[in-house]
């Protein structure tokens, strides 16, 4: 008896395959490309042409252009500073307490801390002017209350201190994530380790530097890589609490609010899809490198414990 | 063959019927983004003029303002929208009409009753054609708390050195913020504060057109002059003005915290209802008593026909009517602080806007400086004002550094201008 070697093609696989791949083809793939192309057209005289690289060319080359997609890119990195910086370091702080088996009530602050997560941003925006609002706000009263009033400023309309108090604001909401993970990360880590680690003295503030730590730096370096494309995708936040000129004068910009403004235009300013999709170009080939020298520089070299 | 044109006559017949059902009982369908008039067009305005035209029945169909743009665009592409458009003014409407979705209503008879400048909002840049019935504008000034200044025993000023001495008395005071104004959003900055004094410097629609020609700049003492102003209005704003939203201004003052505020005529309905005191407005102030005074009479909606419409005489007749006297009364009385264009008297019950549109008689209406033609490139002139007029307030700007940039910004693109 033969056995059948030869076996057809296996159309369950294409079957299966094909919903997923559809719809992602049809909300991701297709409109990344379409937007790749329609960097390299621009509109003249109510016709679509070819331009080639003259979008790009304006963006980085015009001094207009550039300086506010420079400004942008700058308050980007900024914004992705202070999270990498306030956010990850408060959320794996945070994850080492709650795991702590002798916090009570841990359930409960683990809620508390991680529901700003699950708000809207529109909601997040909203509140935290009113809090900071110098007319209505409660934070100069709550200043106010403990005699440093001097410490006041109105810090959403100051230059120096917008984007910084919305990246802070930010990091309030999302600080649950990180934690989460971190937390997750923690707790998969069998006693045993940690136990042969105590019979070697290896205890309290040692044992977290010296052997969770190390276990869940993979953890950390994927929530460093969510953290970097969610703070350059950013757009919501800045755009609920300080509206798509993203003020004072600009000082909030960043690629999500200047894309925005750009492609359906603002107030007086008629959209320019040409030109919006050349800054959804650039900002997508920056979230590319970014990611490619995480993944090539980083990842590989994390090594991954089996336990 | 014969059963062919038997055919061919029925189907002719059957359309003549039609056709002649249609100009017996036309229907009109508006477009618009005033959807907040929803029950005056439907109380009010549309009974009105069915009452004289019974042949014609009109529908209103607003959608939200925020959409109307977009909502309108493909509607016209698809060939389904309304026979009456409501036009924002310039640039927006300008590209509908040059697109061919907008007629030209130049011949129309009821043109005649509105000024040249009424007509700007709708013209083409050189004026040979109007495609949109002006409906109405917004006129700016000062809305102030009458109850504070008899308080202090204040007069309105007329002068700028009045203006300043009256928010200095308020200053020193202390029992109110001198004016109510915030500049987180930006907008109010440039629209309640530069284009609103600025006209009686630039001299109105003189200035205007000069810097359309490219014959004044502005860094010529005509475009500065507003900024030095507002340079001064830093001091009397109240504490934290720099996050303070629009929201924020208009509660500070409805709830009496605030004694002027520096205003658009759109606000009256609402403070109307918030406000517990009395309310008086001003003109902004000019430079020496007796000067001629300018001010902002802004154009901000407009009605135009779809040239798609299957019913273009009824189209015709309902524009017509709106720029008559008739429709400018009912919509005037109805939303107080959008005045009509017409040149037709129009009596108004509500006398904060009786006061605005007083000023129609004695000073010289213009609109304001960066919505014709000025903000078609890139810089778009009316963001960067607002970011300029900020920018002085807060004093991180001299009032010759923001011209300037102001300048350089629009001579990279206008040809008048280089």
């Amino acid at each position: 008896m033969t056995s059948p070697t030869k076996a057809g093609i296996r159309w369950h696989i294409v079957v299966f395959l094909a919903p997923a791949v559809l719809v992602y083809t049809a909300v991701m793939i297709y409109p990344l490309f379409a937007t790749l192309r329609l960097s390299f057209y621009s509109e003249v005289d109510q016709n679509r042409l070819w331009v080639g690289l003259q979008n790009f060319r304006t963006l980085f080359g015009d001094a207009i252009w550039s300086e506010q997609f420079w400004n942008a890119l700058a308050n980007n990195a900024w914004f992705f500073l202070i999270h990498m910086l306030v956010q990850n370091p408060i959320g794996i702080a945070l994850a080492a307490i709650l795991s702590s088996p002798r916090l009570r009530f841990s359930a409960f602050y683990r809620s508390a801390i991680f529901i700003p997560t699950i708000l809207s941003f529109v909601i997040v925006g909203f509140a935290w002017k009113l809090i900071l609002s110098p007319i209505w706000g409660i934070a100069p009263g709550l200043l106010d209350a403990i005699g440093l009033k001097f410490l006041y400023q109105p810090w959403l309309g100051k230059e120096e201190y917008a984007l910084t108090t919305l990246s802070l604001v930010s990091v309030w909401q999302y600080v649950g994530i990180p934690m989460m993970l971190i937390y997750a990360a923690l707790l998969s880590i069998p006693d045993d380790i940690l136990e042969a680690g105590e019979c070697d003295g290896i205890t309290g503030m040692a044992a977290f530097w010296k052997i969770k730590l190390p276990l869940i730096l993979p953890s950390i370096g994927i929530i460093s890589i969510l953290t970097f494309v969610a703070n350059f995708n950013a757009f919501d936040l800045i755009y609920a609490a300080q509206g798509a000129l993203a003020g004072p004068d600009f000082s909030t910009d960043i690629l999500g609010t200047f894309m925005y403004r750009t492609f359906f235009g603002f107030q007086l300013q008629l959209g320019d899809p040409h030109m919006g999709s050349t800054i959804a170009s650039a900002m997508f080939v920056i979230i590319l490198i970014g990611v490619c020298l995480y993944l090539f520089g980083i990842q590989r070299r994390l090594r991954n414990y089996q336990f | 063959m014969k059963r062919i044109t038997v055919q061919g006559s029925l189907l002719a017949t059957t359309l003549l019927i039609a056709s002649g059902a249609t100009a017996q009982d036309a229907e009109l369908i508006i477009e618009s983004w005033r959807n907040d008039d929803l029950a005056i067009w439907q109380d009010k305005i549309i009974p009105a003029f069915e009452a004289q035209h019974p042949d014609i029945k009109v529908k209103f169909t607003p959608s939200a303002p925020a959409e109307y743009n977009a909502v309108l665009n493909s509607k016209l592409d698809a060939g389904s929208a309304g026979d009456i458009i409501t036009c924002r003014p310039f640039d927006a409407s300008l590209a509908l009409y040059e697109a061919g979705h907008l007629a030209d209503l130049s011949g129309l008879d009821g043109m005649k009753n509105f000024s040249d400048v009424a007509k700007a909002g709708w013209s083409t840049d050189d004026s040979s054609a109007t495609y949109c019935v002006p409906m109405a504008s917004v006129i700016h000034g000062f809305i102030y708390n009458k109850e504070a200044f008899d308080e202090l025993g204040l007069d309105i000023p007329e002068t700028e050195e009045d203006f300043f001495a009256v928010l200095e008395a308020f200053k020193e005071d202390g029992s109110y913020i001198p004016m109510a104004m915030g500049t987180n959003d930006q907008w109010e900055a440039a629209t309640m504060g530069y284009n609103n004094i600025g006209p009686n410097y630039w001299k109105g629609e003189d200035g205007r057109s000069a810097l359309l020609s490219g014959d004044q700049k502005l860094t010529d003492e005509a475009w500065i002059a507003p900024f030095r102003q507002l340079a001064k209005w830093g001091d009397y704003l109240g504490d934290g003005f720099e996050a303070q939203t629009y929201p924020d201004s208009q509660n500070i003052f409805t709830l009496g915290r605030a004694a002027i505020y520096p205003a658009g005529s759109w606000e009256i309905s609402g403070f109307n209802s918030q406000a517990l005191f009395d309310m008086g407005a001003f003109k902004p102030p000019v430079q020496n008593a007796g000067d001629t005074c300018y001010i902002s009479d802004h154009t901000d909606i407009g009605i135009g026909m779809n040239t798609a419409t299957d019913n273009p005489e009824a189209a015709k007749t309902f524009l017509n009517w709106v720029a008559s006297s008739e429709f400018s009364t009912i919509f005037a009385n109805a939303l107080p602080g959008f005045f009509p264009f017409s040149n037709a008297d129009v009596e108004l019950q509500d006398p904060l806007a009786q006061e605005f549109i007083s000023w129609r008689d004695t000073c010289q209406s213009t609109i304001r400086s960066t919505y014709q033609i000025l903000s078609r490139g890139t810089p778009n002139l009316e963001n960067e004002t607002w970011n300029a007029s900020v920018a002085v307030i807060k004093g991180d700007e001299t009032p010759e550094e923001a011209g300037q940039r102001l300048q350089d910004g629009l001579s990279s693109w206008y040809a008048p201008q280089q």
